[in-house]
């Protein structure tokens, strides 16, 4: 605190006395920082608790299916993931019943969707928010660079629900028409909306990067004679691409979780296709399309944990691979300079 | 932090004594747990005093509370099975059963679709994926579009087990969250094909469902299903130990009243033809 400086050398600064009264520190302040300080420690390390006890809790849910027999009749790891004959005479396949007279816990299907939605997002986000990036930290004017940021930065105050509504009331017609789909909702659809979801994330990150890459490296490249492409394509965009990277990476861990626009946009039928227009269903809408309702306790219920887990593992990995190429970014930047 | 564990004990002790006073417990059919919750709402806001508790779990459960005398009125969307009635005799209680409302699932379509009447066996293969073209069925030449609900809700199942004899639905079946998503995803879908609750009407149009060959193909109204000729519907039963006395009778005339049936046709469900409500109240 500059105050407090000014305090402690009265003879070389002429002293407002006022001032000074207004901000002598008392000694009850300092029990209240140090409390305050505890506080915010506190508060620090309970997000670190509460994310290791929600991983713990529901990994407990989903242990029976390692421990119990019953469960693994129905649901063992080797038949979630490999192809099963349900019914004798009839091919093995993959299928997610679960509310079968034969119970059916395949994960591969939901697998896929997952990853077909995802990618289909991550199509529509990597160009628009890159591109987005590039234009408004390069080179755009400061007024609508001004604009622009936080008229995509908006976009992530969207509610998913809203995103999801709007593909399945308006955007699944002309969508299925230009493809000339057979199902009206499908990967596709699911896809462009979870991108919109995305965009502000990559955006935003992507943003940060180029706008952080230091002063004295355009400088250098322009006194050189370098143009204003010359100096972003080949000096800034490099610099900052482990942040654009670690954008991109952070916002698949969005587009895998997101779970509300999926559920409404992708149809969410469990099938195992190539196909980018078929319908598809995600582990995050199995989730919560079937949770409320499942008997506690039963084989469902511990499958649908079990896919909580796997998601939790997945964004988890995802999250940390992108925050370590932003570390990565930051002592490059700064470290060499 | 101790003033916080003594609001919270003395909130459940609290909790605990008006729970005590006078609590009904309600307990069974998915099917009805709406329903239930609604009705259990209503009630306590104008009988202040009263706590009712619904939960779900199935008929099954339900009708092995009631056996186990663990709950006070059972749900049910079937009617008890020979098995459980010869249990209920055994544990000496008197089962006592009304319905309370009646359910009918409707066959949307597209309102250009050209066929009007389907079979049941048509639609068990439409909706097994044995049947996956419309010409099929006497429509045009495109692909089925399958269209559904959730695999917990009891729609979902009813239909499974009324249609499709128990069979799995085709994995091409989209599911949506809720019959108005079904039905709006069918109304812009001149292929689509989708079931639900028979309020459910709006840009879509009902087929006409037939039994058998031999049998008349009917529409699903709330007259149809209330007089049985519409073949996808049932009865959804309350099961008692012994006749209701007391608060519980009080709610059950309650629930049979207009003013219940109403609430039961709010939600979708379609009430009791009046006779069979004055027939079920209990004197």
């Amino acid at each position: 605190m500059p105050t407090g400086a000014r305090g402690r050398t009265p003879s070389t600064i002429s002293i407002n006395v006022k001032l000074m009264e207004k901000y002598r520190f008392k000694q009850k302040s300092r029990a209240v920082e140090f409390l305050g300080e505890k506080f915010i420690a506190l508060n620090a390390f309970i997000a670190i608790i509460a994310v290791l006890l929600i991983f713990i809790f529901i990994f407990k849910e989903s242990i029976p299916i390692f421990t119990s027999s019953d469960v693994q009749k129905e649901a063992s790891l080797h038949k979630m993931m490999i192809k099963q004959v349900y019914y004798e005479g009839r091919d093995a396949k993959w299928s997610w019943q679960p509310n079968s007279d034969v119970p059916k816990y395949s994960l591969l299907p939901l697998f896929i969707g997952t990853l077909k939605a995802a990618i289909i997002a991550m199509l529509v986000a990597i160009p628009l928010g890159v591109g987005a990036a590039i234009y408004s930290s390069e080179f755009s004017s400061k007024h609508i660079r001004e604009i622009i940021k936080p008229a995509i930065e908006l976009f992530a105050g969207i509610p998913s629900v809203v995103l999801g509504f709007f593909a399945l009331m308006i955007l699944a017609t002309p969508l299925q028409k230009i493809l000339g789909s057979t199902f009206r909702l499908n990967a596709i659809n699911a896809g462009i909306a979870l991108g919109f979801a995305v965009i502000p994330i990559i955006f935003s990150i992507a943003e940060d990067a180029l706008t952080s890459v230091p002063r004295s490296l355009r400088e250098a490249a322009l006194a050189l004679g370098a143009s204003q492409w010359q100096v972003s394509l080949t000096m800034v965009l490099p610099a900052a691409l482990p942040g654009i990277v670690a954008g991109i990476v952070l916002g698949f861990g969005r587009a895998i979780g997101e779970t509300m626009i999926v559920l409404m946009a992708s149809g969410n039928a469990a099938i195992i296709s190539g196909s980018l227009t078929d319908s598809v269903r995600t582990f995050s809408a199995t989730i919560a399309a079937e949770l409320a309702e499942v008997v506690y306790g039963s084989t469902h219920y511990n499958v649908l944990f079990f896919i909580g887990t796997l998601l939790f593992i997945f964004t988890f990995a995802i999250n940390l691979c992108g925050e370590f190429v932003l570390v990565k970014l930051k002592t490059r930047l700064q470290g060499e300079y | 932090m101790r003033r916080i564990l003594v609001i919270t004990t003395v909130f459940f002790i609290i909790a605990g004594l008006v729970a005590g006073g006078s609590s009904i417990t309600i307990k069974g059919s998915d099917t009805l747990v709406r329903l239930g919750q609604r009705w259990a709402e209503e009630y306590m806001k104008n009988n202040k005093g009263v706590v009712i508790q619904v939960s779900g779990g199935g008929s099954g459960t339900g009708i092995a509370a009631l056996l186990n005398g663990t709950t006070d009125i059972c749900q049910a969307s079937r009617d008890m099975k020979e098995k459980e009635y010869k249990l209920a005799a055994q544990k000496g209680i008197d089962v006592y059963r009304i319905s309370v409302a009646l359910d009918g699932i409707a066959v949307f379509l597209h309102e250009d679709n050209p066929v009007d009447e389907l079979s049941f066996s048509q639609l068990k293969g439409m909706f097994t994926g044995a049947i996956t073209n419309w010409n099929e069925v006497g429509g045009p030449d495109h692909r089925i579009i399958l269209y559904g609900r959730e695999n917990n809700s009891g729609t979902y199942a009813f239909f499974k087990k009324k249609v499709l004899n128990k069979e799995d639905y085709s994995d091409y079946t989209q599911t949506l969250p809720g019959t108005a998503a079904v039905v709006n995803a069918v109304s812009k879908d001149k292929y689509g094909i989708g079931y639900g609750g028979i309020a459910w009407a709006k840009g879509v149009k009902f087929a006409a469902v037939r039994k058998d060959n031999n049998s008349q193909a009917v529409m699903p109204s709330l007259e149809t299903v209330s007089n049985g000729t519409y073949p996808i519907s049932r009865e959804l039963y309350w099961f008692f130990n012994g006749a209701p006395k007391g608060e519980i009778k009080k709610l059950v005339n309650w629930a049979l009243s207009a003013e219940g049936q109403k609430i039961a046709e709010e939600i979708d469900y379609v009430p009791l033809p009046k006779e069979l409500a004055l027939k079920n109240e209990v004197k």
